[in-house]
């Protein structure tokens, strides 16, 4: 209850010479109605798992166009995949399945990454 | 040097004898332990013969093809049963003529061509039962040259593309009989051992009758049967020798367990390609021509599926109620899912465990329930009036019921959510759980193992309320159209509980495009990657068609449907549970009054 970190906010500057874009790109390949997202927050207020937890589907979309992928990896694992967030989007995007490829492309970066 | 027409037959069947036993050795060794014991099992017991049968009514009548086009029927059956025939008639005459029980292989299918004296018994009638055999089978395969140039005739509006291996496959197979008749007409016409039409045959070639083409259409018909021997395996006839397998295997009781292994295979084989999911499939009305189950069997056997492809399914179920094979398409399609996404599931560790209230039953809306504030509106207003003491399991908080992450391929992430629900249904000690979402009932159903609690559709529910008369209803003059949602109606074999309840209400008129053949609305969740415009696309399609009758009202059990179809101008769309509400009579019911008091009370506990 007592979460009092906004006190103290980490530094939020994002350094564009190491923007990582590949989680963004992908998604918007397969999704391209990811575009129209005008970050109403109608997805979040309907969320089953924003029910139960702090997740929030608009920061998702927030911290894909950011490429925070660290973050995303973590917080992409609570949605519950219910699809209440697509029935209510008012630009009709896919939401589920831009989840869907953002935990896709998760597990392929972390593919490539191991072995090296 | 005769003898030498034989080698092209003789050289395609022993290549394909040794691949198809080489498949069917890895098929079955594949299976699981307990599969294998069940398939040794089942050959022990009755179900033994239940697969020889169905081995002969689908793998050579083509029974279930009649019942949905008989021109296709008879075009399968004359070319499979006619083909048979002629092996079996084929053989006997040789035993005849040899008067010994045993041939070789090849020496019924050039009989004509080796047996020039035709002088043992019965050669008359045996050259005509074989001429009869042989104009049954070339009908068939006229047949099969119209419908690949003119399906229109045979009503089917699409056919599957083909491959080159198909293309060989086929061209063979197309040539096997027509030159088989040829060689057969000069033989008659040469050593006069045929009857009404190789020999008619015969004495139109005239003059051009000679030992020389004699050898080489004879030589052509074994080469046309080799070709179709080689190819078979690459192509889409490997499904003729799998079928009989799947069969056999389907009947011992082996089933995708989640997981692929080679049942896989076998009925990914199996698929003939007729193309007759292709018809069923909805999705071609918004334009998607390349996702539907043929094609995905066919990807899955060359290694090609992509996620684009796999998970653009509505997952309705409706391809799998025609298909001829009785391929479990809906199963195969979220076990490639489950392998698909097996990297990446969610553990849920944020689910807490609180305490359940104790309560008689448990009603369980569900995520989209949620989105239809109608419905749940309609069940408070019906337990209070029954009486009931409900706990609303998921009215502030709890975790969805699983079923979606199971359409998307999340097998495991599932099982965690359904863990958690499971301790709270239990831990409440209610006797029943009701739902009011065909998705969720599936999961509860199918999924959780909720011990002593029964899981109620709110159909069955509604309906048991109405024979106790708890509730009495108004029956009013709306004609009512009552839409199969997928989960319920194909998924759960539920059709006829949500009609009853209807019944009581208005008039329920019956349509063509209902039960196992009912749309789907277009809003599906099977489906992640069709875009809302393409759902539209579906929805107006079922709407148009329900639009014909006049209905007044669009009755429906499932709150997605309700949510899409509400999203159509010109339409009044209710879920069942909200007709009900509305044609309730004023006077409430003795049974109620005595209870009223208490439901008072659990009102507060409800609201």
């Amino acid at each position: 209850m007592n979460d009092l970190s906004f006190l103290k906010p980490a530094s939020r500057q994002i350094d564009f010479d190491n923007f990582d874009d590949r989680l963004l790109l992908y998604v918007l390949q397969y999704e391209p109605s990811f575009f129209t997202c005008i970050s109403c927050g109608g997805c979040t207020a309907t969320c089953s798992a924003g029910n139960l937890t702090n997740f929030n589907v608009r920061k998702i979309g927030l911290w894909l166009r950011r490429g925070e992928t660290e973050k995303l990896s973590e917080e992409i694992q609570k949605c519950m995949f219910c699809g209440k967030c697509t029935l209510v989007c008012p630009r009709d995007i896919n939401i589920r399945n831009v989840i869907l490829l953002i935990k896709k492309r998760i597990a392929m970066l972390k593919n490539e990454n191991s072995p090296a | 040097m005769e003898k030498l027409i034989i080698l092209p037959f003789s050289i395609g069947f022993i290549y394909l004898l040794g691949i198809l036993g080489f498949r069917f050795v890895k098929w079955i060794s594949g299976l699981s332990r307990l599969d294998k014991l069940r398939l040794i099992h089942s050959l022990k017991t009755r179900r033994f013969f239940d697969s020889l049968q169905e081995v002969f009514m689908e793998g050579l009548l083509h029974r279930k093809i009649f019942l949905k086009n008989p021109v296709l029927g008879y075009m399968h059956m004359s070319l499979a049963f006619g083909w048979f025939l002629l092996i079996v008639v084929g053989h006997f005459e040789v035993m005849v003529s040899r008067q010994s029980l045993i041939a070789p292989i090849y020496l019924p299918v050039f009989f004509r061509y080796f047996e020039t004296g035709h002088s043992f018994p019965l050669a008359g009638i045996f050259s005509f039962l074989m001429d009869l055999l042989l104009l049954f089978v070339l009908s068939g395969v006229a047949l099969a040259m119209l419908k690949r140039f003119k399906k229109q005739l045979f009503g089917m509006k699409k056919t599957t593309r083909l491959k080159t291996g198909d293309r060989i496959a086929l061209l063979s197979l197309w040539m096997i009989f027509p030159l088989r008749l040829l060689a057969e007409g000069m033989s008659a016409g040469l050593y006069g051992n045929g009857s009404f039409l190789t020999s008619t045959l015969g004495h139109i070639f005239g003059n051009l009758n000679s030992e020389t083409a004699n050898l080489s259409l004879w030589t052509a018909y074994s080469c046309s049967l080799g070709f179709f021997f080689a190819a078979l395996p690459n192509s889409r006839y490997m499904h003729i020798p799998t079928e009989i397998l799947l069969i056999f295997v389907r009947n011992a009781g082996v089933k995708l367990k989640k997981r692929n292994n080679t049942y896989t295979n076998i009925q990914v084989f199996s698929c003939s390609r007729c193309g007759l999911c292709l018809d069923n499939c909805q999705l071609s009305a918004a334009g998607i021509n390349n996702t539907q189950s043929v094609y995905i069997l066919k990807n899955i056997r060359n290694h090609n599926l992509s996620d684009e492809q796999l998970f653009n399914c509505l997952l309705c179920g409706k391809c799998e109620v025609d298909c001829p094979v009785g391929i479990n398409t809906i199963d195969l399609r979220i076990t490639q899912r489950i392998e698909s996404t097996r990297q990446y599931n969610s553990s849920y560790e944020y689910l807490e465990d609180g305490p359940a209230p104790k309560a008689d039953t448990v009603y369980f809306a569900g995520c989209m329930t949620h989105l239809t504030p109608g419905i749940i509106a309609s069940m408070k207003k019906l337990f209070q009036l029954a009486g009931e003491n409900v706990w609303f399991m998921d009215e502030e908080k709890a975790p969805c019921c699983g079923r979606p992450l199971m359409l998307a391929g999340q097998y495991e992430a599932a099982s965690k959510l359904i863990a958690n629900n499971t301790r709270k249904i239990i831990g409440s000690g209610a006797k029943r759980l009701v739902v009011s979402c065909p998705i969720c009932y599936k999961v509860f159903k199918e999924d959780y193992e909720l011990a002593n609690v029964e899981v109620v559709f709110h159909a069955e529910y509604i309906l048991n309320l109405i024979r106790q008369q708890i509730i009495t209803l108004k029956k009013g003059a709306d004609r009512i159209i009552y839409h199969d949602p997928c989960e319920l109606g194909r998924g759960m074999g539920m059709f006829e509980p949500p009609r009853e309840v209807l019944r009581a209400t208005g008039k329920v008129i019956s349509i063509k495009n209902e039960k196992q053949m009912a749309h789907c609305c277009g809003g599906s969740l099977g489906n992640l990657k069709i875009s809302q415009p393409e759902r539209s696309l579906l929805r107006n399609q079922a709407v148009e068609d329900y639009l014909q009758y006049r209905p007044d009202v669009l009755a429906t059990a499932c709150p997605m449907c309700k949510k899409t179809f509400s999203r159509h101008p010109g339409l009044k769309v209710q879920d069942i549970s909200e007709t009900v509400v509305q044609a309730l009579q004023s006077k409430v019911q003795p049974k109620a009054v005595i209870k009223k008091a208490k439901s008072n009370v659990l009102e507060a506990e409800l609201i």
